[in-house]
């Protein structure tokens, strides 16, 4: 079997970015070749999905896992003829692409799925471009391999340069029935988790910060009835991690020629993972974020949550190897890709960073309110609160710098602001409402953490990809200030594993959150629980309120940090019932999911 | 009317919007413009984002055919064999002759081996909020009972206060009184969950068909030596109002048994275990166990499987 990836089938020069691809120049994943046309067959079945001598049953599109990569154009009009060979219903749903609302793919809300033997025709013009992805909508078919990559190449030639792109498709894989997994969640909360505090660890953290202070600090945590190495729900115990189907020993490769620039178009399509993804000794270029082209930032690594994608450059000149490691947040276990000039050729693999705790700033709790003697037993050091601005973020990648005209308050044509407010940059004290027995706790102070690169991350020299470095390259179409403000608290119960929107699941509270055609909202997102929560709004763009102005990035998916206070601005400009749900599939599965109906006008 | 003209041009590939201003809603009324390459709809001030406004099918907003888009209401079912267990022998009495406070002798077992069985087993079928639950204990020759106490219990449960179910349903309890079988059901009540400092605790109420109150109290805490290596710790406690003989027991405080089992977690399901627990009854019913031959203080190793699925 070939690694995939053949050197002169997977090149794409676009250096100069005038010429268009060609089916022949097109990356591959696995060994799929790119679909592309104005008419695209797919075929929803079941496979032997084989993971380090480990078979179990997947579910896959065009008979891979990943499915085949979707290359289409900006402008164009295509149709998708989504055949399912399953004896169960199915879906695809088009993530990030912005698509009328009947061919959204969400069973319930879109459409009624598509019938086992049938065949769903989608429909829709392509007005993006950038780096996407498909997946199921139904069941836990996606917890199954049923997902893959879109790229849509834009009609015009993109403002940087590279010599070839590759999709890297990050995912989780476990032969454990996803029913099952759910199973154990429900029944024993940290089933998965093999890192949890043991009597070594009071040992070795009595012996570095006292007995009495340790003893402290543990026994806190068992009167909150909270575990502090709770990362992950499902974890490098069950799960093995995957770049484009492939394990880590089975190190997936993508060739380069020395000196070239390469994109990686990074799709996480993980069900339960988040991942930090790093390439040693190589920098990396962010010039894209969930498809949308953001103001080059340049770091050493990111932490990419489920359904996210980043577009990053990197620049290739020496003859070696280099490992693409990310690792996943709870350090449980990593996926591992090569970039190599030959075939064959491996670099070494860095070892996995110890496991992260949690601290009393994860619980919502101020250390500056009441003289609380706050012991901090995690081993990473938050970077002090600061805004990077554009300014300084600026890359030399080629692209014209807009530089903000200072002009006089009310100055009518000062319309590009490169500031604005951060909402929930001041800590906000939580209401008296607490969600209800379905929320086990709530962040008594909210407040906006988009600066920190996240908890395990940051305070090693590294430069780590915040969400404040993020900053669109175009400035907003939208600039009106919000209309109004909805806010939504993210809650859960981890011992029973419920987790819900305002201590209601799903089933509980089905009627939709109602938006107006044409009107620009604030939705506010409060985390009350102690985890990070990857939220997806469907069909209609996020702009994270992320103190750039005029140039808020264009998300379809936000990571809300545990005892964040998180605001994106949406235009409803799309009319239709969308759906908007954590992206870790179990919590929505498990009830994190809303619908949201933007009012028909014509109605 | 510049304020409102919004011009669109490509700039490096990328759509620059110059010119719009933060247009108030009170200034929705204005009609469509006409800009330098392309039609701008204002509708309520709201600017072109090139998607159009295609009309939803009739039928579209609600369709009662459709399935859920999440299955959040799914029931699982849970059985847990927290103790499963063999305890060879009472190590306090293991001398019989030096047992000659009560001067019983119908202590006669005293001379064998008195091996006895304990069980502890409990699970629910059911969702996040209801749930229907199931509980059997059964043991012999303890320090509460001579020869065999077995009960079981199906209760409905209710999610109540963020950690604790709220339990009702009835109790059947069979014993041995004077050789022959004695059964009664009972009535339970109680609440279980996990408390402050991470302890499970379940405390029941039970009365008897003919009204005598009784209440037990179990507590269990999981200390990790290693991720797989757990030392857990448990306490029971036994009262009653009543006294009643025919069951062993006695009115007031009545029993209490603590445990440290140390079990090896091959998988989460299954882990062996090896313990100790140490069993006391008190008062009026310690002098029933004692007329019925057994051992009011016991102290005995154990060795068993802690199971669940």
């Amino acid at each position: 079997m070939s690694l995939g990836v053949s050197a002169g089938a997977a090149r794409w020069f676009s250096g100069c970015a005038t010429r268009p691809p060609t089916p022949a120049s097109l990356a591959l994943t696995g060994s799929q070749v790119p679909l592309q046309g104005d008419v695209i067959d797919l075929v929803i079945g079941h496979r032997h999905f084989i993971v380090d001598d480990q078979a179990a049953e997947a579910v896959a599109i065009n008979g891979t896992v990943p499915g085949p990569v979707i290359r289409l154009r900006e402008g164009q009009r295509v149709t998708l003829r989504v055949k399912n060979q399953l004896d169960e219903p199915t879906s695809i749903h088009w993530h990030g692409l912005l698509v009328p609302a009947v061919m959204d793919g969400v069973p319930g809300v879109s459409f009624g799925g598509i019938p086992p033997g049938e065949t769903f025709v989608y429909r829709f013009p392509i007005l993006q471009s950038g780096t996407y992805w498909f997946h199921s909508h139904s069941g836990c078919q996606e917890l199954l391999g049923m997902y893959g990559a879109i790229i849509i190449d834009p009609a015009v030639p993109e403002p940087f340069r590279y010599d070839r792109d590759y999709v890297v498709v990050l995912s989780d894989w476990s032969p454990e029935p996803p029913e099952l997994r759910m199973g154990h969640l429900k029944k024993w909360a940290g089933y998965y988790n093999f890192q949890k505090r043991t009597a070594s660890e009071l040992l070795a953290d009595a012996g570095r910060v006292g007995w009495l202070p340790a003893l402290k600090d543990y026994l806190r945590w068992d009167r909150m009835r909270m575990d502090p190495t709770d990362f992950a729900d499902i974890t490098g115990y069950s799960s093995v991690y995957l770049v484009n189907g492939r394990s880590p020993t089975t190190n997936w490769t993508a060739l380069f020629d020395p000196g070239e620039r390469v994109r990686l178009r990074v799709i996480n399509a993980a069900s339960m993972t988040f991942f930090d993804l790093r390439i040693p000794d190589l920098a990396m270029t962010v010039v894209q974020a969930d498809g949308q082209n953001v103001q080059p930032f340049i770091v050493d690594e990111f932490r990419i949550g489920p359904a996210e994608t980043y577009d990053v450059i990197v620049e290739l000149p020496h003859d070696r190897a280099y490992t693409i490691f990310a690792e996943t947040m709870d350090r449980s276990g990593y996926a591992r890709g090569t970039l190599a000039p030959r075939p064959g050729m491996t670099a070494e693999i860095p070892p996995r960073r110890p496991r992260p705790t949690r601290t009393m700033e994860d619980m919502g709790m101020r250390m500056d309110m009441g003289g609380d003697e706050h012991m901090d037993m995690s081993d990473t050091a938050m970077p002090p609160a600061q805004i990077v601005m554009p300014e300084a973020a600026g890359s030399g990648m080629g692209h014209e710098h807009h530089h903000p005209v200072e002009q006089p308050s009310g100055t009518k044509f000062d319309a590009t602001p490169r500031r604005s407010r951060i909402p929930g940059a001041e800590p906000v004290k939580h209401g008296p409402d607490d969600h209800g027995t379905g929320n086990q706790q709530v962040a008594e102070y909210s407040w906006n953490r988009m600066h920190e690169p996240g908890r395990g991350l940051g305070g090693d020299g590294r430069r780590v990809l915040a969400y404040t470095d993020l900053a669109s390259l175009a400035p907003n179409i939208d600039r009106r200030e919000p209309s109004r403000e909805i806010e939504l608290h993210l809650t859960g119960q981890m011992e029973r594993y419920l987790w819900s929107f305002d201590g209601q699941k799903y089933s509980d509270a089905p009627a939709p959150i109602h938006l107006h055609y044409g009107e620009r909202v604030r939705l506010t997102f409060v985390n009350d629980t102690m985890m990070e929560h990857p939220l997806h709004l469907h069909g209609m763009w996020m702009e994270l309120e992320n103190g750039h102005g005029a140039f808020l990035p264009r998300k379809h998916t936000v990571i809300v940090k545990p005892a964040e206070r998180l605001s994106v601005a949406v235009h409803a400009d799309a009319p239709g019932r969308w759906a908007f749900h954590c992206h870790l599939l179990l919590h929505m599965e498990a009830g994190m999911f809303r619908v949201v109906a933007v009012t028909d006008p014509a109605a | 009317m510049p304020r409102h003209a919004r011009v669109h041009g490509w700039l490096l590939g990328t759509l620059i919007a110059l010119g719009g201003t933060d247009a108030q809603a009170g200034h929705s009324a204005q009609p469509a413009e006409l800009s330098a390459s392309r039609v701008v709809v204002s509708r309520k001030a709201a600017p072109d984002t090139g998607r159009g406004n295609r009309p939803i099918p009739p039928g579209y907003w609600s369709n009662p055919d459709w399935p859920s888009p999440v299955d959040d209401e799914a029931q699982h079912l849970f059985l847990l064999f927290d103790i499963l267990e063999y305890r060879p022998t009472n190590l306090l009495s293991s001398n019989p002759h030096s047992m000659t406070q009560s001067g019983n002798d119908s202590n006669a077992g005293g001379e064998n081996e008195n091996p006895s069985y304990w069980w502890d087993m409990e699970g629910w079928y059911g969702g996040d909020y209801n749930r229907l639950w199931f509980k059997s204990e059964g043991q012999q020759d303890s320090a509460f009972k001579a020869d065999y106490d077995i009960d079981f219990q199906l209760l409905y449960g209710r999610f109540l206060q963020k950690y604790y179910d709220f339990q009702i349903g009835g109790r059947v309890e069979a014993q041995t009184y004077r050789q022959a079988s004695v059964v009664r059901g009972l009535l339970t009540i109680g609440i279980q969950g996990l408390v402050p400092y991470d302890y499970d605790v379940e405390a029941l109420a039970f009365v008897a068909q003919n009204g005598a109150v009784s209440a037990r109290v179990t507590m269990t805490k999981d200390l990790l030596l290693t991720q797989q290596l757990i030392v857990q710790l448990r306490m029971e406690a036994n009262a009653a109002i009543q006294k009643v003989p025919e069951f062993t027991t006695g009115s007031g405080f009545n029993e209490l048994e603590l445990g440290l089992r140390i079990r090896y977690e091959f998988w989460r399901e299954f882990a062996p275990y090896v313990g100790v627990s140490y069993g006391k009854s008190f008062g009026e019913t310690a002098t029933l166990v004692r007329d019925q031959g057994g051992d009011p203080e016991q102290l005995r190793v154990a060795t068993g499987i802690r199971l669940w699925f």
